[in-house]
């Protein structure tokens, strides 16, 4: 615990800051300032932290975290900086899993709920809902054991001629034995998405189990017998890959496919250019041309932009041409993963819904290992292993949320709220990086699931635009990726920037009063209910009524006791119309006077006029 | 002038209709005086299509054959494209829209010969007068007053005939000022802020000359609107180094010397023709499908639109904290006053008055800041950025400030009660329209074409309770706060109900927006409803107690 410590304003240049204490715990780091406000940092979200050169005020500590985050603390004693840092620093590394965050958090919950949890998602069902196991396609038991492949799930489905031997064959010739497996099935095209690694054909090696493999999946498909074949790479670099005995199909050694390279960038690119991106998006009185030029030179947009025109080159093939599509990079868990996920989703409005989400990220990203420990730097690792793969996947899906406001169920919360637990490592979906890591990490028995959570809290993430009938079944979604849809994600990059967000929110106010007019609509049952039975009571009373001596009731006088209870209209928005940060203070222009009132009096100004008129 | 002869061929068959995200529809072409129409000739789904031939900004035309193409640029940002089969049509065609979009003389406009098939509730043209205003300032203050000194636009021909003035102040005095200042724009009331009784007042620059010219009436004036003791500030819209460039063609600034109680803040917003280059370039970037993101991103840079936008915000900003922060008396001038000068002024009410901000108080603000206050319309609208002619005073001045209020709308989406369609038809209607609101340069030339008794009101129209209703923000309530709006880069967005209106298949957002509507109107049904159930109930229980008793 350290008093006294100063929470600078990140984009202010006038050195605002709030006063406050800090605390450590276990878990979180915790400011509480003077007001009373808190702010509660989880120590795995932080991703990096900094001590800046001793000022007259105080020791300088700048903490970036995964989220995005930034805070900037001054220290009033170097010595109580110099050991909050060394204990951020050892507390934001774990170098185990057993010491995260998801192990010790205990959210209450009993032993069957916590299996019911972990049982909200099954992908087996999720087969069967897509139409396979079926004439063409089975579940293959070859990797039961995670031997064929430790990175693949036990159970994975493939083509019904593609015999064991042409299954061991192909992985053999695959990197990391990453073989073709399903990764959905449109069942009114019959065409599938099928997903792999990359060959090790290097300059001519060939397979023909692996060949046998690509011809099975073809002739899976009796609308088409035509695959493609995505190479996810630039050309380039798929290219490079040969020389070490990698690389990609030849189009000569395998009948009937489409060879196609849709350059996506690898990892180390991304990585450098989320990198990028932070640093123009941090840059305190940023201009629009140096935001508009670091914006281009980081190369994020452009990147956002590949990823989504190869899903929908991928879903054009399977809805338009109904060709099957097998998908693959170098190893095929980053960009195979983005791409399967997205492509799946513009096909199939499923994955659209809150619990379809929830079932594609667990298909196409964790069970087909994506490496989540790696990229989300979970472990204190190879920092050269990080890279924002999985932002990209969830920047796309908001993307085409932007295009098509009414076909998602989910909002823009729900992304930001999966984004947060990717990092938090408060639940054990994202621990590990395979299948069989987290089986043996017990995490179905150590962690709890993050989907129940994000269920319990449906509302939140719910959309109110969302209409279930925006397309029917199985239609394409083919949204438009002319460059100039693509936006800079300020609500996932200053999401903790609260100046730069509209101070009236629109979505939260449509949000609110989507969710009052279900309970109006409740109240409006309830009341007629009422009305009737009373109606059914004073029908009796009516007719003795007129019996008696009719006789005015003062109702206009009287205030009935319901009126006092009737809810002011719109209690909820009340809230949202407050107008935060509605004063000048917030905003970078207030900077101009306030600098310029500090200076000299207007008497001064008159001396200097009058001496210069004497000079 | 008879338009007849300059149509030589007033209709043609078999014309092809091209839009970008819509079907090619084939129909019949016709051209009036006024007008380019398009119909299909298909009974099922007859479509028709008209065109201001005012709105026409530029035209072009290729032959592929005998099939010749037009491709027709409007000044709303649209492009049309026309397949016309035979050559000698499609050239007499393109010749006869070549020389109804350009006519010269202003009352052949449409406006003079549009009648209106509506019934004038209210006439626009009288609708917001300076009379009025004044009334409402002489219920909180006494120390200003209406001047009749310009009546008949003699002291200055680009301001209306009556001007509020401190009341200190006499029209003897007023008249040396005009001298004193460039096109006789002498320093007026832009507003009044109640809460705290500080003046914004706007002006042209001072002709101070290179010999450091004064005017004590000047002086007296400005000064006038002070609080004993109390400083104001000038926002000078020109860098310093401009300003004092402009004292050798006799212009300047206020120099501290004889303006010892004011302190002079330099915000640079740009000129007109250089709005008008970035304006072309910003169209040109979002009308081309093809770029790739490192292209659009530069070109979007390059255009250098948005950081105007961002200076103009802060400028405006800056005004309205003065005002409501420093409790300061403003002062806002460039060179002439008519351009960026009234963008800082009507963007600082914006911001301080919750009244700017509802329909009838946006469109007195117009009226008063733009239309009288002499923003030169014509000659800013004349032509809009597909233009090939050589640009002489044409800029986006007052596209700018719609921009401005759009991102500001963005920011506070319930705090307008007018929506996003309502600020797109004011920008229509300023380049081209059947209402002669938006014609003249000023209120002088508008006297003189007698548009209040020769053409209708943009006002007369929109102001009837049936088209007011598509202009209506669901989403409003009173915010009587001051609103500060985010100017940093990552809060401001390109305005894409302009500028990508027709580049992009829209239906999608319309339907969300439509279904955003149907959510606070279904709201406002069920709580009266339940409103109405609890008051049935309760006068049933009260009935009930009545018998009890």
């Amino acid at each position: 615990q350290v008093e006294q410590v100063k929470l600078l304003d990140r984009f202010s240049t006038s050195n605002k800051s709030l006063t406050g204490t800090l605390y450590l715990t276990a878990t979180h780091l915790l400011f509480i300032d003077s007001s009373q406000r808190e702010t509660w940092i989880l120590h795995h979200h932080i991703a990096a932290v900094e001590k800046l050169p001793l000022t007259t005020s105080g020791c300088p500590l700048v903490i970036q975290c995964k989220n995005f985050r930034i805070v900037h603390f001054v220290v009033p004693r170097e010595r109580d900086c110099h050991d909050i840092y060394n204990s951020l620093l050892q507390l934001s590394r774990t170098a185990k899993y057993e010491e995260l965050y998801a192990f010790s958090y205990n959210p209450k919950q009993n032993e069957s709920e916590q299996v019911k949890g972990w049982q909200l998602i099954d992908l087996a069902e999720e087969y069967k809902r897509m139409g396979v196991p079926n004439a063409y396609w089975q579940l293959s038991d070859a990797n039961r054991d995670y031997k064929i492949c430790e990175t693949y799930p036990r159970e994975l489905y493939v083509p019904r001629t593609a015999s064991k031997p042409i299954i061991v064959g192909s992985s053999k010739f695959r990197s990391k034995g990453r073989f073709p497996v399903l990764s959905y099935y449109h069942k009114n095209k019959e065409a599938a998405i099928c997903r792999c690694s990359q060959p090790l054909s290097g300059f001519s090696a060939r397979c023909l189990e692996d060949e046998h493999m690509l011809q099975a999946i073809s002739k899976a498909n009796p609308s088409n017998r035509y695959m493609y074949v995505m190479d996810t790479r630039p050309k380039l670099n798929a290219m490079a890959n040969r020389a070490a005995g990698k690389g990609y199909e030849n189009e000569d050694n395998y009948s009937n496919i489409r060879f196609q390279f849709v350059g996506i960038e690898n990892i180390h690119v991304m990585r450098s250019s989320l990198q990028k991106l932070l640093e123009v998006s941090g840059t305190r009185g940023l201009s629009v041309n140096d935001f508009l030029s670091g914006l281009e030179n980081s190369g994020w947009l452009r990147h956002i932009k590949a990823v989504l025109d190869a899903a929908v080159f991928l879903a054009k093939a399977i809805a338009v041409e109904s060709a099957s599509v097998l998908v693959h990079c170098s190893d095929g868990w980053d960009r195979t993963s983005q791409v399967c996920s997205l492509g799946a989703l513009l096909l199939d409005s499923y994955y659209r819904t809150i619990k379809g989400f929830m079932v594609l990220i667990e298909k196409d990203w964790i069970s087909f290992g994506h490496k989540f420990s790696d990229r989300c730097c979970q472990l204190d690792g190879d920092p050269k292993e990080i890279s924002p793969v999985f932002t990209q996947f969830l920047e796309s899906v908001w993307n085409l949320t932007e295009q098509f406001p009414q076909a998602f169920e989910y909002n823009e919360a729900f992304l930001l709220q999966i984004h947060e637990h990717v990092h938090s490592c408060q639940f054990g979906n994202f621990l590990g990086n395979c299948q069989k890591e987290r089986e043996e990490l017990k995490l179905k028995e150590k962690t709890y699931s993050l989907w129940p959570f994000l269920l319990a809290e449906r509302k939140k993430y719910q959309n109110p635009l969302y209409n279930p009938d925006f397309s029917p079944e199985l239609t394409l979604l083919e949204p438009n990726t002319v460059s100039f849809n693509f936006k800079f994600w300020r609500n996932m990059y200053h999401q903790f920037d609260r100046s730069m967000h509209p101070r009236q929110s629109m979505f939260n106010l449509i949000m609110n009063t989507s969710e009052q007019n279900k309970q109006l609509e409740e109240d409006i049952k309830e009341l007629e209910a009422k009305i009737k039975q009373r109606n059914g009571q004073s029908d009796v009373v009516l007719v003795k009524e007129q019996e008696q001596t009719a006789h005015p009731a003062p109702v206009a006088l009287k205030t009935p006791p319901c009126f006092q209870k009737e809810q002011p209209p719109m209690p909820v928005n009340d809230a949202v119309r407050t107008i935060e940060g509605s004063n000048t203070a917030d905003n970078r222009y207030s900077e101009l006077v306030s600098e310029f009132s500090k200076a000299e009096p207007a008497v001064v100004s008159l001396e200097y006029g009058v001496a210069r008129m004497t000079c | 002038m008879e338009f007849a002869e300059l149509i030589k061929t007033p209709r043609a068959d078999n014309v092809v209709l091209h839009r970008p995200f819509h079907p090619a529809v084939e129909g019949t072409l016709c051209l009036t005086g006024h007008h380019l129409i398009f119909s299909s000739r298909r009974q099922d789904n007859a479509e028709e299509l008209w065109l201001l031939h005012s709105n026409i900004d530029s035209i072009e035309k290729r032959f592929v054959g005998s099939l010749g193409t037009i491709v027709i640029k409007c000044k709303d940002l649209r492009i049309i494209q026309l397949d016309i089969p035979g050559m000698e049509e499609c050239l007499n065609i393109a010749s006869s829209i070549e020389a109804l979009s350009t006519l010269d003389s202003v009352t052949l406009m449409y406006p003079f010969f549009y009648r209106p098939m509506f019934e004038v509730l209210e006439d626009g043209w009288s609708s917001f007068l300076l009379e009025q205003e004044f009334e409402l300032l002489s219920s909180v203050t006494n120390e200003w007053r209406l001047s009749c000194v310009n009546k008949e636009f003699s002291v200055c021909p680009s301001y209306p005939p009556v001007v509020i003035v401190p009341k200190c102040i006499d029209d003897e005095a007023l008249r040396k000022v005009a001298l004193f200042r460039h096109g006789g724009r002498f320093p007026v009331l832009s507003y009044y802020h109640k809460k705290n009784g500080m003046a914004m007042m706007r002006s042209s620059q001072p002709l101070t000359g290179t010999n450091g010219r004064r005017c004590k009436e000047d002086e007296k004036l400005v000064n006038a609107t002070l609080r004993s003791g109390r400083r104001g500030f000038v926002i000078d819209t020109r860098p310093l180094n401009v300003a004092q460039q402009a004292r050798a063609k006799g212009g300047g600034f206020e120099q501290e010397v004889h303006y010892p109680q004011w302190r002079r803040i330099h915000k640079y917003i740009e000129r007109f023709n250089i709005l008008q280059e970035s304006f072309i370039k910003l169209v040109e970037a979002c009308n081309d499908q093809s770029h790739n993101m490192d292209r659009w991103l530069s070109k979007l840079e390059a255009s250098n639109w948005l950081t105007h936008i961002k200076e103009l915000l802060t400028a405006a900003c800056l005004a309205a904290q003065c005002i409501d922060r420093e409790s300061a008396s403003v002062l806002v001038h460039g060179s002439e006053g008519t351009d960026s000068t009234l963008q800082v002024t009507s963007l600082a009410q914006i911001i301080l008055d919750p009244r700017c901000r509802t329909i009838r108080g946006f469109e007195a603000l117009i009226v008063r800041e733009w239309l009288q206050a002499g923003h030169p319309f014509q000659q800013r609208c004349a032509q809009s950025a597909y233009s090939n002619s050589k640009q002489k005073w044409e800029a986006p001045v007052f596209l700018l400030f719609l921009e401005c209020v759009w991102q500001i709308h963005r920011q506070f989406p319930c705090s307008f009660e007018f929506n996003e369609q309502f600020l797109i038809l004011l920008f229509e209607h300023a380049y081209a329209s059947q209402f002669g609101t938006f014609l003249g340069n000023n209120e002088n030339e508008r006297a003189k074409l007698k548009l209040p008794q020769k053409t209708m009101s943009l006002w007369s129209w929109v102001n009837r309770p049936e088209e007011l209703s598509r202009f209506q923000n669901p989403l409003y309530e009173a915010n009587s706060l001051v609103i500060w709006p985010s100017v940093a880069p990552q809060s401001l967005q390109l305005w894409e109900g302009v500028f990508l209106r027709w580049n992009r298949p829209s239906k999608f957002l319309e339907e969300a927006e439509e279904e955003r509507i149907n959510i606070i109107k279904y709201n406002k049904e069920l709580q009266a409803k339940v409103n109405a159930l609890r008051r049935q109930l309760a006068e049933m229980e009260t009935d009930e107690e009545v018998r009890e008793e």
